[in-house]
């Protein structure tokens, strides 16, 4: 890494965060209930279920100026839906190797399984992931144009299935 | 496009919210930023949910014409039902109605009054964004077809059949072997008050026997299942019997004549014969044999009919011309109670059983105990004369053992006891019990261990390692020896016994996989269907209108079996009762036009939802049987599945507004999102 520019200094990172009504929406609502605190950076959108995630979020949410996303979910085997969890897991390897086949660190899409009955968990967890892409830096800046453009929805796809 | 009338509702939840963020700039600031984007009305309220609160917004939707309301207050688990509501009341459509979490999601985890202003704005921001996108949405209305279907006639899926045909309404039961009763049929005394099994449960067989509500299929097996609750269309194989039931008055010389008698593995446990026209037991129901055609002489060789040839009624029951019959049925709900097999011991060589002629199997022991049984009730040995002056009992065989099941098989240390305090009052012999922990919990259980403890009952705490006839001491020739490490001295022992009964465990069905998948629900590891919550929902199911009783649930003992019996037969009629229900609209649809027939997500869909039109070539997905997670919608390579209440374009929409507004007045970033609305369409 280059030294840190002015920029990075005062750097508030954006986080987006997908979870499952099930049980990682329902582990951030009881971190409110204990009053567990992680940093503002991160954005909670609810799915129905982690099998939603579609890799096609991750890459617009990046390019739209987000710094990271964390994806969340049932713990595996504990799905709502069975074991849509494990297509999310394997979604989540592919968008990670995609990633760095695009010369983007692949930390800035983390995965956390979270029950409903891990607040505190998810709130550490969360409270780490937003540190740990502090440290990597905004993905975007003034003179960068990001090169996400290259990846077609078709490649997306590849990997979702 | 339209431009939707969009109302946004802050609350203050007293000082919860108030406290951490500026709900007053909040407002104002979702009045004047978001105007352009459709919000014409924002307020902040001290308690959204209360009467007043919902009046605020009820009267807006009239006077200002919202059509899309935003409710930033609470978690959607706690009051979404009750912002949907107020707004049906109200006249729009509850699902055009969004909630931000702003107590749990913010309030109560940030600090910074500052920050957590700013990513409240995002997220409201974010959810006019996608409340625009929103459509409206009707529940699914199912009529609930009335009859139910009971697979499985042991004493759980007896109990639900009665419970439902005792209020009055159909059912089919359907069994596979040719009588109903299940392993209860089998046992001799039932544990811990010691009834006859036979006394409490013949009764019961009877009134399903003669039920006007049920319509009872024996020698009959489900061989698929359609629809979805409400209407399932079931197609269930009834057996040919080769028995006329019309004619049939149950005498049994046909029984008796016939010449081919072989080992009755089933109902026996192997220890005694049955011929090839049978009823597995006198008081079976119905009663009604069958022919075994794979041991049947004439259908074997061509040449026979004993069992015609004695059959006393004109016309003749016998009717070698039967042929299975395939019947279609609609029922509404269906309850499996397909019960369990028991742990093989063969599995543990090194305790003997199928090769050390005095080492028994649970379900053997009860046949010898059964007064109907092979023996009479004498408990002897493999020899058929001797009585056993010492007898061992191994408790766990088969569970709570990493190479075999993890689980502990619930019922075996009371069967255990039971077995011990048989053997002490009909034999007075010696008893040892090898157990690795005693597990006796609900009413009368530890009383009942209390009362064998008297009984001079020996207890040995440790794994058996072994059962041998290899004598090594005096006193062991012609002996079974149990080996095992006693945990309370810490020293091996050698045990010398006459008899050995190994305690086998309770598994799932053999087939307990393919059941699951016919009919659509879960098994876990093991192979025990699964139940939609382990402690506040165990006898429904993930698919809606499927059930699950008695031990292919998990291992339990008889009234256990029954309570769930009895449950999953009042959540059916409580369904039967509603006469239709109303399924949540919030799913995925396939877009006919653009499916391109290619079939990826209908391996993909848990709940068997995506069907196939042959005709159109194109997929079709099953409202009622979809439950809306959404993993085709994102695997479909033709984005040819929408999900309503989870379509790409409202979770971008989402996202869209979540980030833009992430930006503004965020002096830290200098970057404008290269991601704008226009895109997503
Ligand atoms: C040796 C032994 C002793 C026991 N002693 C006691 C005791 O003293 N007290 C006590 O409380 N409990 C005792 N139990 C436990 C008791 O047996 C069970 O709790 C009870 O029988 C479970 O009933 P069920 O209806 O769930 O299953 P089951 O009795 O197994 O009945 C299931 C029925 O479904 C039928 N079936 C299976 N698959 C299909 C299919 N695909 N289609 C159609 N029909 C199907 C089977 O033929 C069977 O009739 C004992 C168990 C054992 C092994
Ligand atoms: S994945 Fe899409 S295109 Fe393929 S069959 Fe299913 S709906 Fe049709
Ligand atoms: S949304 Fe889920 S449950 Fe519904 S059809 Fe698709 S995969 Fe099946
Ligand atoms: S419901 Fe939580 S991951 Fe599927």
């Amino acid at each position: 890494m280059e030294t840190l520019n002015a920029e990075q200094l005062n750097f508030e990172p954006v986080v987006v965060g997908f979870t499952c009504n099930w049980c990682s929406y329902r582990a951030a609502d009881l971190a409110g209930m204990s009053r567990a605190k992680y940093p503002a950076n991160i954005r909670l959108v609810r799915f129905m279920c982690s099998g939603r995630l579609d890799p096609v979020f991750i890459m617009k949410a990046l390019k739209g100026g987000a710094d990271g996303v964390l994806i969340t979910g049932c713990h595996p085997g504990e799905c709502h839906y069975l074991e849509q969890n494990y297509k999310a897991l394997k979604r989540f390897k592919l968008l990670r190797r995609m990633l760095s086949q695009f010369g983007y660190e692949p930390e800035r899409v983390q995965l956390v399984w979270a029950s409903a009955a891990e607040g505190t968990y998810l709130a550490h967890q969360i409270s780490r992931v937003v540190e740990e892409i502090r440290a990597l830096g905004p993905l975007h800046r003034a003179s960068d144009t990001p090169s996400f453009e290259l990846i077609g929805d078709a490649q997306l796809q590849e990997a979702t299935v | 496009m339209k431009q939707e009338r969009i109302g946004v509702y802050v609350c203050h939840c007293g000082s919860n919210i108030a406290g951490t963020v500026d709900v007053g700039q909040l407002s104002s600031w979702a009045a004047d930023a978001l105007e352009k984007r459709g919000v014409v009305v924002a307020r902040d309220y001290k308690f959204m949910c209360s009467s007043l609160g919902q009046e605020l917004i009820k009267s807006d939707i009239v006077e200002l014409s919202l059509t899309r309301v935003v409710v930033a207050a609470c978690s959607p688990h706690l009051h979404e039902k009750t912002f949907r509501t107020a707004c049906q009341q109200a006249g729009l459509n509850p699902y055009l109605m969004e909630m931000v979490s702003l107590r749990e999601h913010v309030a109560w985890v940030h600090s910074d009054k500052a920050l957590a202003t700013q990513k409240a704005k995002a997220l409201i921001s974010g959810a006019v964004e996608r409340v625009a996108l929103h459509e409206p949405l009707d529940p699914i209305s199912v009529p609930i077809e009335a009859t139910t279907l009971v697979v499985g006639a042991g004493i759980s899926g007896i109990q639900a059949a009665l419970e439902i045909a005792d209020a009055g309404q159909k059912v089919v039961l359907v069994e596979r072997e040719p009588s109903i009763g299940g392993h209860m049929a089998q046992l001799d005394k039932t544990f811990p008050t010691l009834d006859c099994s036979a006394c409490i449960l013949t009764p019961k067989m009877v009134t399903v026997g003669s039920h006007p509500n049920i319509n009872l299929l024996t020698w009959s097996e489900v061989e698929a299942v359609d629809g979805f609750v409400g209407q399932f269309t079931v197609t269930i194989r009834k057996k040919a019997r080769y028995v006329r039931e019309d004619v049939c008055t149950g005498c049994g010389i046909c029984m008796e004549k016939c010449p081919s008698k072989l080992i009755d593995q089933v109902y026996e446990a192997g220890l005694g014969y049955r011929s090839a026209i049978y009823r597995p037991f006198p008081q079976a129901i119905p009663k009604y044999p069958v022919i075994d055609k794979a041991n049947c002489i004439y259908f074997q060789r061509g040449k026979c009919k004993a069992c015609q040839l004695f059959c006393p009624t004109t016309p003749n029951a016998i009717d070698f011309e039967q042929e299975d019959q395939i019947l279609q049925l609609t029922v509404g709900n269906i309850i499996l109670a397909t019960g369990y097999d028991l742990f093989d011991a063969r599995r543990i060589p090194q305790y003997g059983y199928g090769r050390l002629a005095n080492v028994f199997s649970s379900l053997e022991f009860e046949r010898l105990c059964n007064a109907a049984g092979p023996t009479e009730g004498k408990i002897l040995l493999r020899d058929g004369v001797s009585q056993p002056e010492s007898v061992g009992i191994i408790h766990c065989v088969g569970s709570r053992d990493r190479n075999y099941n993890n689980y502990c098989s619930a019922i075996c240390c009371m069967q255990s006891l039971k077995f011990a305090h048989l053997v002490k009052e009909r034999t007075g012999a010696k008893v040892t019990n090898f157990y690795i922990d005693i597990r006796t919990p609900y009413k009368d259980y530890d009383e009942f261990y209390q009362h064998v403890l008297q009984e001079k009952v020996e207890f040995v705490r440790g794994r058996v390692a072994e059962v041998t006839d290899a004598a090594r001491r005096p006193g062991e020739e012609g002996k079974l020896i149990i080996q095992v490490e006693d945990t309370f001295i810490g020293k091996q022992r050698r045990i010398p016994v006459d008899m050995v009964i190994l305690s086998a465990g309770i598994e799932p069905r053999h087939d307990s996989k393919e059941v699951s998948r016919k009919f659509g629900i879960s098994c876990n590891g093991s192979g025990f269907f699964t139940e939609l919550h382990p402690k506040l929902d165990p006898v429904a199911t993930m698919s809606k209108g499927i059930f699950i009783a008695g031990c292919a649930q998990g291992p339990k003992d008889i009234p256990a079996s029954v309570v769930q019996g009895a449950a999953a037969a009042a959540r059916v009629l409580g369904t039967i009762q509603q006469k239709s229900l109303d399924l949540e609209p919030v799913l995925a649809q396939v877009i006919d036009q653009k499916c391109s027939g290619c079939r990826i997500c209908s391996n993909l869909c848990p709940f068997n939802a995506i069907g196939f039109d042959l005709e159109r070539q194109i997929s079709t997905i099953n409202p009622a049987l979809c439950q809306g997670c959404g993993t085709c919608v994102s695997a479909c390579p033709s984005h040819a599945i929408s999900g309503t209440q989870f379509s790409t374009e409202q979770i971008l929409a989402q996202l869209h507004g979540l980030l833009a507004e992430s930006f503004n007045g965020n002096g830290a970033r200098t970057q404008s999102p290269a991601f704008s609305q226009a895109e997503l369409v």
